[in-house]
């Protein structure tokens, strides 16, 4: 009896707070971030977190949390385990999207009103450099070796594949109408880019130079969906490069599509206009954000499965997860 | 002799670095006929100088930041005269060289102006004029209309009806062309949709009522009295092209009833609060250019030279008929903040697009509405269907 209350309370030890990942969620409308448990799903808190907070992101050691408060044209830096605000990051007009590079030194910001990608640098808190790009720049993926930084372009639709070297752009390839983010694989052969209004997923194969050659495209189809409503916004590939996952916007659907042979296998329902997307850093969670039904929704990536919804702030937008 | 040198050699230049993409300048104007025209009931629709030409810099702003990586630039000719000139200032413009022109003007002009340019191979796109018959038995090949119809219009406002199963209708048009035009498209929509027009009255333009000097006081009593002794009806439906009495209606019925039509909920193709699908960064750049908030023609000024933005950067064209085939053809899609891809009727040239229906302040819903289904595009739902317009000159 005794033994079994000790080892209980021992497992109770081990599992609490060294185990417990958090997702910090940010609400468009609500301007706030929300923070989860990632293994009870709980929400732990919620706190300010600027005006019209879109865009959000991790340095790579988990401690500080990038924020595009894309109303107040900064990013906001915030302490993971506090919650403390730090100080911001200059960010030049409307930050949307950003990317972060895996040393965490540069992140690159997508200004939405400026057709703009700007370069701040996280230690001196300094704006590197202001690369002009097509018209409402959205989209930010970074190639694996951080030589490639590649930005969406909503009203020109290309995606703009910018050297980190020199800050210029090297190779510009059309997709369809509205593209909104870009994914690379983790090995960096191949960049996804979704198109929202063109209702697919450019696929491109990235040569050892990081040039990109587009090898195909993938569609969508749902039966009794209009085929208007299949918008793919967000996207995630798991590190082994044989799932992507599409968040699909009103259709309410993240898509599962096997990421060698583009082949559609399946629509996970998930929440009201489905934004971005994260997995857990295990990768055994994907998590959804839901704009309009103001939730995320958790699915299991190996059974891909929804398995959980839990409501978090007003119009979530954005979400990313650390250990 | 060194003069002539240096310049020569930085256009060699510049053509190598931009060979792989073909450099094309891309002329086009927008040809505006200003009508004239008594004050509107509202100081809000009072037309702006650069009406329509806002949107054509805008344009040019958008194409042209596509156009840098790719060698393509555009430059839009802005045109205001007086209906006794347009003829001539067409003339000018095809002198200039110009094939690409967008035309604001009533549809008697439109079509003369459109035929004249056919002649010198111009392709010609309408950015107002709502009339049916351009989509219909007087379409003309080489004219492209980005307006919604009357017929599209009255469409979107008979669905949100149905959809509020407000089947019983009380309609009121003005006495003038434009009005009863209006006012046969709201009969052809309640037919179509299953819509019952149970009080049909005309609103006689006695040249009267105006803002000005009190006109609410005699509104406020004439109203109610000419609404009074109708057949019962869930909506009134205004037609009022002419913009003299809709938008005094709500408030002033006899039977307290929402208007919509040309009061009340207006079917619009873009409003300056309009946020959805992105449109806020669209709001931001057209106030930041023009200091003003949009209005249709500057959007739809902006939506047709989308189209020629979107044809010169996916077919590498800017010819008249390289333009007019790409956007006719499957490979054309254009987003345009209306939440999905627009494209063209290939039948009579027509695009097709959600409608926003507009209370003066918000967007109040979108048409087509959920569950108005068909086989091709529920947008299709709205406007003259293929079996429907005797247009053959896209044959």
């Amino acid at each position: 009896m005794k033994s079994l209350f000790l080892s209980t309370a021992l497992a109770a030890l081990i599992a609490g707070p060294a185990l417990a990942g958090k997702a910090f969620v940010s609400n468009e409308r609500g301007n706030t971030i929300t923070v989860l448990d990632t293994e009870t799903w709980e929400v732990i808190t919620e706190f300010p977190g600027g005006n019209r907070p879109r865009g959000i992101t991790v340095s790579p050691d988990g401690t500080k949390l990038y924020v595009c408060a894309s109303d107040d044209n900064i990013v906001k830096v915030f302490d993971t385990s506090t919650y403390e605000e730090l100080p911001s990051l200059p960010s030049g007009p409307d930050p949307e999207l950003f990317v972060i590079e895996p040393s965490g030194k540069r992140l690159y910001i997508a200004n939405e009103d400026d057709n703009l990608v700007t370069v701040t640098d996280t230690e001196t808190r300094t704006i590197l450099a202001e690369v002009p790009v097509g018209v409402e720049p959205e989209g930010m993926g970074i190639s694996p070796d951080s030589k490639f930084v590649v930005n969406t372009s909503e009203t020109t639709n290309m995606a703009h594949f910018i050297s980190t070297e020199d800050y210029e752009i090297k190779h510009n390839v059309l997709v369809d109408q509205r593209p909104r983010y870009a994914q690379y694989t983790a090995d960096g052969s191949r960049l996804f880019v979704t198109s929202e209004i063109g209702g697919t997923v450019t696929v491109m194969d990235i040569d050892a130079d990081g040039a990109p050659t587009v090898v195909g495209k993938i569609g969508f189809e749902v039966p009794g969906v209009q085929p208007e409503w299949l918008q793919p916004v967000g996207a995630k590939v798991t590190s082994d490069g044989t799932r992507l996952f599409v968040a699909l916007g009103p259709a309410n659907r993240v898509a599962v599509v096997d990421a060698q042979s583009l082949e559609v296998l399946d629509y996970i329902l998930v929440g009201q206009r489905v934004w971005q997307l994260d997995f857990t850093p295990d990768e055994k969670y994907l998590l959804t954000t839901n704009g309009n039904s103001n939730d995320i929704t958790v699915i299991d990536v190996a059974a891909e499965k929804a398995i959980k919804s839990v409501q978090v702030g007003q119009q979530p937008w954005g979400v990313v997860t650390i250990e | 002799m060194h003069y002539h040198l240096m310049p020569l050699f930085a256009v060699l230049f510049w053509c190598a670095s931009v060979a792989a993409a073909a450099a094309i300048d891309v002329k086009a104007a927008v040809l505006r006929v200003d009508y004239p025209s008594l004050l509107p009931i509202s100081r809000y629709d009072l037309r702006p100088d650069d009406l329509g030409f806002s949107g054509a810099m805008l344009a040019d702003e958008d194409n042209g930041t596509t156009g840098s990586f790719l060698g393509h630039t555009y430059d839009t000719a802005h045109v205001a005269v007086p209906p006794e000139e347009a003829d001539a200032a067409l003339e000018q413009i095809l002198a200039d060289g110009t094939r690409l022109i967008v035309v604001l003007s009533n549809a008697e002009d439109l079509l003369r102006l459109s035929d004249k340019a056919a002649e010198a191979g111009a392709l010609v796109f309408n950015a107002r004029a709502p009339d049916i018959a351009l989509r219909d038995d007087q379409c003309r090949g080489n004219l492209l209309h980005v307006t919604p119809s009357r017929a599209m219009n009255a469409d979107a406002v008979a669905q949100f009806a149905v959809w509020k199963k407000w089947g019983d209708w009380f309609l009121v048009a003005g006495s003038n062309p434009d009005d009863i035009a209006l006012a046969d498209a709201f009969r052809r929509a309640a037919t179509k949709f299953g819509a019952e027009i149970t009080e049909d009255r005309t609103f006689e333009d006695t040249g009267g009522s105006r803002r000005t000097d009190s006109g609410h006081v005699l509104v406020q009593r004439q109203l109610p009295l000419d609404t009074q002794d109708a057949d019962d009806h869930d909506v009134v439906i205004a037609a009022d092209e002419s913009d003299y009495f809709a938008r005094y209606l709500s408030y002033h019925l006899w039977d307290p009833r929402p208007v919509m039509g040309a009061g009340g909920l207006r079917p619009v193709s873009f409003h300056g609060a309009h946020e959805a699908w992105g449109a806020t960064q669209y709001q931001t750049r057209f106030e930041v250019l023009t200091g003003r908030y949009v209005q249709p023609e500057d959007y739809d000024v902006w939506l047709a030279l989308r189209v020629i933005g979107e044809a010169v950067t996916r077919a590498n064209t800017a010819e008249p008929d390289g333009v007019r085939d790409y956007a006719l053809s499957d490979a054309f899609e254009l987003a345009a903040f209306k939440g999905q891809k627009v494209t063209f009727r290939d039948w009579n040239g027509q695009l097709r697009q959600p409608i926003l229906l507009y209370d003066g302040s918000i967007t109040v819903s979108v048409s087509p509405q959920e569950g108005f289904l068909h086989q091709v595009s529920p947008l299709d739902t709205m406007g003259l269907d293929r079996p429907e317009s005797r247009c053959t000159a896209f044959e």
